[in-house]
């Protein structure tokens, strides 16, 4: 039996046996060798090559690529026994090129060639140099921005929720409440925000307020549209089998609007980042908001940059947190729809 | 396949009398008002099987959802075992043309819907089961309404319905959409179902043949605004089949009183 020496050989097998043979032999794959390679190259690159200025924690930044490039070269080596895992990191490593490729032509522009002007551009190491003086401040940022986005959220999307229930099943809610929110909706709730400021007693107070209006308002039109536009067939087969009025609305309505208030939702949480950050740029002293405007006011833009990062970090963690939960409870529309 | 050698546990139940006395109907539309139904009079005996068959859009399924409780006439009067019909009740349960079974429920929780509703879950859980093994189902009781086939589904809202033991079973052309084969098939499932229930059967069909070949009595009616033209009793015992020539005769009748006895 010959050993199959392409890699990318699989409906060939002509019996069963040359399957077993690709499996356990060696596997060196030599695409796997790329990422580290690269990561390596950028290590030796920001070493060696001499640069005019001395950028402090250089050598954080070399010791941080040498590493992954170790650990990519373990896991390369391991990948056959590593499982899904392994088959996730495959899928990944032209990422892992990439990144390494960026952070070197990155270095090269800034700290060894010099084609960027400084203080706007700076080098990978002075953001990692954020990191490790300012990691403590940023984390208590993070955790200021988030315990605030999660009061706002938490708050207009319980109200959205039950305002767009009540709104979908009840005429006579509906009769009062759509005008209202045909003017209000449309206002964005940055507009809100000298009012807030006036009115709540604290900064704090305000933005809540500010947030769970702009997560509040996308989740009750949603929810509402969602109620009204359940089949009154669903209605007349709970009817006929003895449902109360209760069960209606808890057992039919809502879970048959359920897509429709997760889309609510994502809209609500989008808005609802765009006020975290102007809240706390406009009022309040602390958060992430804040330490992007404190960072510009002073020019460290290295600061600025790391924090926009992070930034992003959070709300794109934010909404992959969304979809997870939107996944496990909405797992009957699988069939139904693409994602 | 309905297991036809099961008798439906732990009795049958008994049928349900209607007597539908000078009912009229009638949708309000925009400037003005749609007559529907116009003094249907009707009698249908606890544990009857009773067909309804009319041109399309007559007005059948109006009467349907007046014995169902979910619409009140606008006159006359329909009683449920000599008690007025004044809304929707779980003994007169039915199944419509769409199996309308909730995508976010798996089958077997679509079937505990009326137990649920009642609040009989905790007592009566073990008549989920049976119902299932009753239409066939018992292999998909995890599956979600998308995973099924149209027969399949209709099956599972038929399993909805006989959950709740109904004393009256109202199908509104349960098999309507379904293709031709499963259509026959579940012909046959459903005779055999009320045949050992004992609940009361009330039909709207289109499909002559269907009508003939289900029911003991099938109530002709009219186009719009509908009014009984006339009862055929089949009188044939069951199992019946199609190429019984007394059937044709009847087939010939039936469409003869639906204007559509013409040769071609």
């Amino acid at each position: 039996m010959t050993v199959a020496i392409n890699d990318s050989a699989s409906g060939e097998a002509p019996f069963g046996a040359l399957a077993r043979t690709r499996a356990s032999r060696p596997s060196i794959r030599w695409a796997a060798i790329i990422p580290p390679a690269a990561w390596a190259a950028l290590a030796a690159i920001t070493a060696y090559w001499p640069q005019a200025q001395d950028w402090p924690r250089t050598n954080e930044l070399v010791g941080i690529a040498a590493a992954i490039a170790v650990v990519l070269v373990v896991s390369a080596v391991l990948n056959g026994h590593l499982g899904a895992f392994g088959v996730r990191l495959r899928h990944w490593e032209p990422w892992f090129t990439a990144l390494a490729v960026l952070a070197t032509v990155w270095e090269l522009v800034t700290a060894k060639l010099e084609l960027l002007p400084t203080p706007f551009f700076m080098p990978p190491q002075a953001i990692l140099e954020v990191y490790l003086e300012e990691g403590d401040k940023l984390l208590e940022c993070i955790a200021y921005s988030a315990l605030l986005l999660a009061k706002g959220v938490v708050i207009g999307a319980s109200v959205g929720f039950v305002l767009g229930v009540a709104l979908g099943w009840s005429p006579r809610v509906s009769y009062w409440g759509h005008p209202i929110l045909r003017v209000i909706g449309p206002l964005p709730a940055t507009a809100w925000l000298p009012f807030a400021f006036f009115v709540f007693p604290t900064s704090s107070s305000a933005s809540v307020f500010l947030i769970a209006l702009a997560a509040g308002i996308p989740v009750t039109i949603l929810t509402w549209s969602g109620i009204s536009s359940v089949s009154s067939a669903y209605y007349d087969i709970a009817r006929t089998l003895g449902a109360s009025k209760s069960f209606l609305v808890l057992k039919v309505a809502i879970p048959a609007a359920m897509p429709h208030v997760f889309v609510g939702l994502f809209m609500g949480l989008a808005a609802s980042f765009a006020v975290l950050v102007v809240a706390e740029m406009m009022g309040v002293k602390a958060g992430l908001g804040w330490y992007l405007q404190w960072a510009q006011g002073w020019g460290a833009y290295a600061n600025m940059y790391a924090a926009l990062f992070v930034l992003a970090l959070v709300c794109a963690s934010l909404v992959a947190l969304l979809f997870k939960v939107r996944d496990h409870l909405l797992a009957w529309q699988k069939g139904l729809l693409r994602w | 396949m309905v297991a036809h050698a099961t008798r439906i546990e732990p009795s049958a139940v008994s049928g349900m009398a209607i007597s539908i006395s000078g009912v009229s109907h009638a949708f309000s539309l925009e400037g003005g008002t749609l007559p529907v139904l116009k003094d249907v009079n009707l009698e249908v005996e606890a544990g009857s099987f009773v067909a309804i068959l009319g041109p399309s859009g007559c007005g059948k399924s109006t009467l349907l959802r007046l014995i169902a409780g979910l619409d009140q006439p606008r006159a006359g009067e329909i009683l449920a075992d000599g008690e007025p019909i004044t809304g929707p009740d779980p003994s007169r349960v039915v199944v419509f043309q769409d199996p309308t079974l909730y995508p976010w429920r798996t089958v077997e929780r679509n079937v505990a819907l009326g137990l649920e509703a009642r609040g009989l879950l905790k007592t009566r859980r073990d008549r989920i089961g049976a119902a299932l093994r009753l239409v066939g189902l018992q292999e998909f009781a995890s599956a979600y309404p998308h995973q099924l086939s149209g027969g399949m589904a209709q099956r599972a809202a038929l399993a909805r319905a006989l959950v709740n033991d109904p004393r009256l079973l109202i199908l509104d052309e349960p098999l309507g959409k379904l293709d031709h084969l499963t259509r026959l098939t579940m012909q046959s499932e459903i005779v055999s179902l009320w045949r050992n229930a004992g609940f009361t059967s009330l039909m709207v069909t289109h499909d002559v043949e269907e009508a003939l070949l289900m029911a003991e009595r099938v109530v002709v009616m009219s186009p719009r605004p509908a009014t009984i033209v006339e009862i055929i009793d089949v009188d044939l015992p069951y199992p019946r089949h199609r190429a019984d020539p007394k059937l044709a005769e009847l087939r010939h009748r039936a469409l003869e009183l639906l204007g559509l006895g013409a040769e071609l």
